[in-house]
């Protein structure tokens, strides 16, 4: 359990809505109780791309997974997982290479608990509760698990939870620490939500963000771009996400900046080192 | 339904792939897809084809389409709208699209209508199910996760509990109202209570009227959210009444937002530190031999009486007579034994007063009153103080009786400092042994100011010889019987760069005090010697005397004799010209001998006159023995011949006495303090052979004496 400075264990507060659940909503899932829906309704109905810009990320994170893979990587740490229910890593990476193996954090124990009895049934994927911010003991105990070996390539993946970290946590600190744990040839997948090239009731949106248990920072491409550190992004770079690598051109309508979010993905190559 | 009856040949390729494409991007359009596009066609496919089995079939059932509405929740197609979709696509666009040849087929459509609602049941069923399973199982994560949470708190109070219960620290809770929740164990041991009598007990109760002042009030502020802790020492009763001093460090604990909700105290039984803390501070403020508080509580107590704005404050610094030779005579231990039977008479003597006796060191004593009345009440003390020591003491055998001597000072506290304080105490204490001991004197503002000035004179003195401040300055001595000056005196006089101009009387004294009269005298005299060789020098034919007043110190000093030869050697003076003026008691000082130094000047040729003759207590036989050329009266006596009357008269008769016993003794007779006409009339009617004073001329500076001179023989002087 994650305890409080006081060293008294948090407690479970279920009268408050829950990001991950919020999220599982907008994804058609059912892992989620009033209050969840409430504000989540409450946010799609000031942001009508809201919901969109979710799926959106949730696809992004498929396609970056496969990307990986399709270079090598069979190790994964998915850090602010949420509820691994529609779309998850482990589903995505079995399917192309059935020995690869997870290892999902987040900090809402609901969610941990919740991804628990989801992994009770599946071989090589478990869940740490754990606080981004603490990158340390993140890599100490996902590497204390077996499944990930920091010797060798990892892909890390910050899909939209890097936003929850705010400025007076020193986000970029936290990224620096993060990285300097992985390997030649490990990858780092962010994606990010953003204030550039968004309407003004984003900024609304953000602000009822605060009513969960973390409040979203939206950042610039450019401050986005810096938290890949000396990792080398890769192709196409960092772009609002329908414009990472997508499947087909039938994937990217008009408005790709409607989604809100950057999306991108870097490579730590040998010269970086 | 038979193939035959639905028409030849199967599903339309193209068809199927064209329905499922609409499918998909109708399911991409409207909704999430959890695979890519053309994975989501090609499951849509897969679909498309099982729902034209179904038309197809031989037999026809729902299942097909209660299948494909359950796969399409199973494959994460539950937007709503797309499910829409479907049911609509389905009766308008799927049998023209998928099944051409039986696009009008009424047997078709009724099995596409079956399908429609098959798929919506399905749908349903599945979103149903799957929707009953995730609440289930959030819930399920929440209750775990809530589960965890809890237990996490019990494993942390079970800690803590551990903590609160084992710890060697008295530990205890209590409410905004005083309440005690709870303790443990070492904070009921630690005040002899059980915890359950101790739940019982408001905090309230634990505080005592000897707490630290503020402390109660400082605990109202803590519960009222104005501060976070504090830490005291603080003194509990056990419930069999016995004090403790405890370290206290209590804590406020808040609510979330704030409010103060209850507060934390530790404790730790600090008695046995307290009481070794009182103990030294005791030995610290204390002196071993005689039990009484010690300079250092005495210096605390009296910086505090001076605190107060307006008061007064009164020391009666004690110094016991001759200790020293009891001391001396008897050995240390009588001595210290004698010290504690004066401290503990002192003690009792103050005792009803609450004065503060303390032994300042050594058989020094004083005596505090603080809030004090003026003078007349610590002269009481005093005088009780003397009383108390004034009967016998019996020490180690020995009867021995002691007296004191006080220096008593009244001072307003406003100004004031106990350096201050102390030093009109010691002055004034040392005034009452001048002035006899076994007394007391008080404290004289002016004369302590007089004493000031006069040891400030003294440490200038050195400093003042060796920068030249001295100088000398000649009074002529007129010869009556001429009225020529025959002689001058030397008189030395201090120019202070600050007090100006002092006489001797500011200072000789002082300089015999401290003994610089040796070296100021040879000075003096150096001076003097050189001046009259030089008018010597310039007036062969009327050569004058010059007359050195020398002092007991010098007369003493066994190297007199060798200086003044040697002066008289290197300034060239025939020692005729040299006179050297004594006190009656300088003469005397060994008793009543005439010292073997006079015969010896003598001896050198020098003349020696004795000066303020008729004040002392001459003893006319030796007299009579001495190598003395010159008597100069003292000035009483010829200042008294100024006065008309009986009193003049008596004064005149004993001048006439003194002049007609000098010259019986073949001694020139010099009358000082002459100041009239008329006096120097009288003094020649008497015979007196010379004579000075301002009659005759002030003293002036070595100048004027050599223009005098230098007028001739005529020296005739008529007065100033």
């Amino acid at each position: 359990m994650a305890e409080q400075a006081s060293g008294v264990p948090a407690g479970v507060d279920l009268s408050r809505p829950s990001a991950a659940r919020v999220y599982d909503y907008f994804l058609g899932g059912a892992h989620n109780f009033d209050v969840d829906r409430q504000l989540a309704e409450q946010i799609a109905a000031m942001t009508p791309h809201l919901a969109e810009t979710m799926r959106a990320g949730r696809a992004f994170l498929r396609r970056a997974v496969r990307a990986l893979l399709a270079d090598g990587v069979d190790q994964f740490l998915d850090i602010g997982s949420g509820i691994p229910t529609v779309g998850n890593v482990h589903e995505v990476a079995h399917a192309v290479n059935p020995a690869a193996t997870v290892v999902y954090v987040d900090i809402d124990p609901v969610a941990v608990a919740h991804s628990r009895s989801i992994l009770a049934e599946v071989g090589r994927a478990v869940v740490l509760q754990a606080d981004l911010r603490e990158p340390e003991a993140i890599c100490a105990r996902a590497a204390a698990t077996g499944l990930i070996d920091f010797a060798r390539p990892v892909g890390i993946l910050l899909a939209g939870v890097a936003h929850f970290v705010p400025d007076a946590d020193d986000p970029q600190g936290v990224l620096r620490r993060l990285r300097s744990a992985a390997a030649v040839g490990s990858y780092l997948v962010i994606s990010h939500a953003t204030y550039e090239d968004q309407p003004p009731e984003v900024l609304a949106a953000q602000r009822l963000s605060a009513r969960t248990d973390t409040e979203i920072t939206l950042r610039s491409r450019a401050e986005v771009t810096a938290m890949f550190g000396d990792f080398a992004i890769v192709d196409p770079g960092v772009v609002h996400l329908p414009l990472w690598r997508p499947d087909s051109d039938a994937d990217v309508d008009a408005h790709p900046e409607r989604f809100g979010a950057f999306g991108g993905v870097a490579r730590l190559d040998a010269a970086a080192v | 339904m038979a193939t035959s009856e639905t028409g030849d040949g199967g599903a339309d390729p193209g068809g199927v792939r064209r329905f499922a494409r609409n499918w998909a991007a109708a399911a991409a359009g409207l909704g999430y897809l959890p695979l890519s596009f053309a994975e989501t066609a090609d499951i849509l496919h897969g679909h498309t084809l099982r729902l034209a089995a179904a038309v197809l079939a031989g037999t026809f059932d729902g299942q097909a389409g209660r299948d494909v509405g359950r796969w399409l929740v199973e494959g994460h197609l539950t937007e709503p709208a797309v499910l829409g979709w479907a049911v609509q696509a389905l009766g308008e666009d799927f049998l023209p699209l998928v099944l051409p040849q039986l696009a009008t087929s009424a047997p078709a459509r009724e099995r596409i209508s079956h399908l429609q609602g098959a798929l919506a049941e399905g749908y349903a069923r599945a979103l149903r199910n799957r929707t009953f399973a995730q609440q289930s199982s959030i819930r399920q994560a929440a209750w775990s996760a809530r589960d965890a949470a809890e237990q996490a708190l019990r494993d942390s109070e079970v800690r803590f509990r551990a903590v609160f219960t084992g710890a060697a620290i008295g530990i205890g809770l209590a409410d905004l109202d005083g309440r005690i929740i709870d303790v443990n164990q070492a904070f009921a041991d630690m005040l002899g209570y059980t915890i359950t009598e101790l739940r019982e007990i408001n905090v309230g109760q634990l505080f005592h009227p000897d707490d630290a002042p503020g402390m109660y009030q400082f605990y109202l502020e803590l519960i009222e959210g104005k501060h976070d802790r504090a830490r005291v020492e603080k003194r509990y009763y056990r419930k069999d009444g016995a004090p403790i001093w405890t370290d206290l460090a209590v804590s406020l604990i808040r609510h979330d937002d704030g409010r103060p909700r209850f507060t934390v105290a530790m404790v730790e039984d600090i008695t046995d530190r307290y009481e070794l803390q009182e103990r030294l501070r005791f030995q610290a403020e204390h002196d071993p031999l005689t039990g009484l508080p010690n300079r250092v509580l005495f210096f605390d107590r009296l910086a505090l009486a001076l605190a107060d704005p307006d008061g007064q404050v009164g020391v009666c610094f004690l110094d016991l007579d001759g200790f020293k030779s009891i001391n001396d005579g008897l050995g240390h231990d009588v001595g210290d034994q004698l010290l504690a039977v004066v401290a503990r008479r002192l003690a009792d003597s103050a005792a009803d007063s609450g004065h503060l006796v303390a032994r300042m060191g050594g058989d020094e004593f004083v005596i505090l009153v603080t809030r004090c009345t003026g003078t007349p009440q610590l002269v009481g003390v005093a005088q009780a103080a003397l009383a108390a020591l004034a009967a016998p003491a019996q020490v180690d055998g020995h009867q021995l009786t002691v007296s004191a001597s006080i220096g008593v000072v009244a001072s307003p506290t406003a100004g004031t400092t106990p350096t201050e304080v102390m030093k009109a105490a010691d002055t004034t204490l040392y005034w009452a042994k001048a002035d006899g001991r076994g007394r007391w004197a008080v404290f004289d503002p002016v004369r302590g100011a007089r004493d000031v000035t006069r040891s400030a004179l003294a440490a200038a003195l050195p400093a003042a010889l060796d920068r030249g401040e001295f100088v000398v300055e000649y009074q002529p001595i007129t010869r009556l019987s001429d009225r020529t000056v025959s002689a001058v005196e030397a008189l030395v006089r201090w120019q202070h760069p600050q007090l100006g101009r002092l006489g001797p009387d500011r200072f000789v004294a002082l300089a015999e005090e401290t003994g610089l009269i040796v070296r100021l005298g040879r000075w003096v005299l150096e001076q003097a010697c050189r001046q009259a060789s030089r008018w010597r020098a310039e007036h062969p034919q009327a050569p004058i005397v010059v007359s050195v007043n020398i002092s007991a110190r010098q007369v003493s000093d066994p190297q007199l004799v060798g200086e003044v030869a040697g002066v008289l050697t290197r300034t060239g003076l025939p020692p005729e010209l040299l006179q050297l003026e004594l006190t009656e008691s300088a003469v005397m000082a060994t008793g009543g001998e005439p010292l073997p130094a006079l015969r010896r000047l003598a001896g050198l040729g020098v003349r020696l006159a004795i000066d303020d003759f008729g004040t002392g207590y001459s003893n006319l036989a030796y007299l009579r023995r001495m190598p003395i050329h010159v008597l100069k009266l003292a000035g009483p006596f010829v200042e008294g011949m100024r006065v008309a009357g009986p009193e003049g008269d008596r004064d005149e008769r004993i001048v006439d006495a003194l002049v007609r016993l000098a010259h019986a003794l073949n001694l020139t007779v010099t009358a000082e303090a002459v100041e009239t006409g008329e006096q120097a009339d009288r003094l020649v009617a008497l015979g007196c052979d010379q004579a000075q004073g301002w009659h005759f001329g002030r003293p002036v500076p070595a100048g004027e004496i050599t223009e005098r001179l230098s007028r001739g023989p005529d020296r005739t002087v008529t007065g100033p």
